[in-house]
């Protein structure tokens, strides 16, 4: 327990900050997810066979690949790619991109696979009469995606989202490998000072467990809420 | 875009596709056994040993890999016991923690697959069962588990791909596996695109094929 205490002589806080970079990856990682979900699900829902193809390409190799694989390819190719691009705009000095937004950007890029997938089940399954009766009403697109799709895709999507959310935690502790100091690289640190592995690696494994048990009360919540007058 | 590094590294990987394809056939056959035997304990009525067996797959399912590998790999030495026994032969080789750590982890998941597929057995086979006099022992191992394992394949193939991307976690354990080479190789040339591509590339063909023997077998054992 001493090894855990806050202050100089334990890991108590340093292990708290890194609960909180974990937290703030994850939570990073899963908005990225979105935007990519939200650029991905209409290609591959779209009527244009070009469309689809970029669509099922993306969710096809980021599912099928490892994800060390692709933060390996982030980790050591970021920093490669924003300076060809911003060579381009005729900036040659180097530029380092901090582990954090690497980190946050790879594993965004994996949850947004599966959420992609997940957002085209949704809407597949939504009754087709929906879609019909809003044409018919004439309702704008915007209010059509909004008010009558959205609603509906969430109350389905959740359940699978919260998978999605377990995935993207756990994956989080892959970006130890580029030396953000998260939950497993605090715990690596704290291991390798004071000799005792087996204890900081279970300490972190509970940690784990933690957020992954309070996520799932969180989102059970939100299921119940969505799920109102069904 | 350099294609001389990317023919020049192909072989290399190739090897060490072998290497992952190693463990992910070993972790598989334990990791199948390891769930038919919690999934039979899922099922079970007794409350202290269904727990157990939720426990185990709650604790598996809901911390990340790479902390099951750690803990096995860096934590378990510490045990000063251990070390004094037989085990101890396997534990200080990663290719074996690696694999005791697939193994569990894949477990989990079978027990959960395995379980969903005898609670969705219909009750009307096993009372058909049971009124044509087979005993409840004959019952469970040549009617439950062959549906049940039928109904699972298409979950289980998931899972087989998601282990086979596991696998690249061997490499930081000090394991050559395909990521690991992969990795070296992108750390020697800074080329990261060209090595992505090719591993990339391989790791596909592997979802790819794993994918299409499931749903060959999928069909052959389709109930229609």
């Amino acid at each position: 327990m001493e090894l855990l205490s806050f202050g100089k002589t334990g890991w108590g806080d340093e292990l708290l900050i890194a609960t909180m970079m974990t937290i703030a990856v994850s939570i990073t990682a899963m908005s990225i997810g979105f935007l990519f979900a939200l650029i991905f699900t209409p290609l591959k829902l779209s009527k244009s066979k070009f469309f689809n193809l970029i669509g099922n390409c993306y969710t096809t190799v980021i599912r099928g690949v490892p994800e060390l694989l692709v933060i390996y390819l982030f980790f050591f190719g970021g920093s490669g790619a924003v300076m060809y691009v911003a060579s381009i705009f005729g900036y040659n000095e180097y530029i380092e991109i901090n582990a954090f937004i690497t980190g946050s950007f790879a594993i965004g890029i994996i949850s947004g696979a599966y959420s992609t997938e997940v957002f085209r089940g949704a809407i597949q399954s939504i009754d087709k009469g929906q879609f019909e009766a809003s044409k018919v009403l004439g309702l704008k697109k915007s209010v059509h995606f909004f008010k009558v799709i959205m609603p509906q895709m969430l109350r389905l999507a959740i359940p699978n989202l919260s998978n999605v959310w377990q995935i993207t935690l756990k994956d989080t502790s892959l970006i130890s490998v580029t030396g953000l100091v998260e939950i497993m690289r605090q715990s690596y640190i704290a291991a390798g000072s004071t000799r005792d592995p087996l204890f900081f690696y279970s300490f972190a494994a509970v940690l784990y467990l933690l957020l992954t048990y309070l996520s799932m009360k969180l989102i059970n919540k939100l299921e119940v809420r969505y799920s109102r007058g069904y | 875009m350099d294609f001389e590094l990317m023919i020049n590294s192909f072989p290399k990987l190739l090897n060490a596709t072998l290497v992952t394809l190693k463990l992910l056939s070993a972790s598989l056959i334990f990791g199948l056994f390891i769930g038919l035997c919690f999934a039979i304990l899922r099922v079970n009525k007794k409350p202290i040993i269904n727990k157990f067996a939720y426990g185990y797959s709650y604790v598996f399912r809901g911390t990340p890999l790479l902390v099951q590998i750690f803990i096995i790999y860096f934590g378990l030495g510490q045990i000063e016991y251990l070390r004094s026994t037989v085990l101890w032969v396997i534990l200080k080789e990663p290719y074996w923690c690696a694999i005791i750590a697939f193994s569990l982890n894949t477990g989990a998941y079978t027990s959960e697959i395995l379980r969903s597929a005898f609670q969705t057995i219909k009750p009307g086979i096993i009372e058909a069962g049971q009124s044509l006099g087979i005993s409840s022992k004959v019952i469970f191992y040549k009617i439950q588990i062959p549906i049940a394992i039928r109904q699972s394949l298409p979950a289980y193939g998931n899972e087989i791909i998601l282990m086979m991307k596991g696998t690249s976690l061997a490499s930081t354990v000090t394991l050559m596996d395909l990521t690991g080479v992969a990795k070296y190789i992108i750390s020697t040339t800074f080329k990261p695109i060209e090595v992505f591509i090719v591993a990339g590339g391989i790791y596909l063909f592997i979802t790819f094929i794993i994918h299409n023997v499931i749903k060959f077998l999928e069909k052959k054992y389709s109930f229609n």
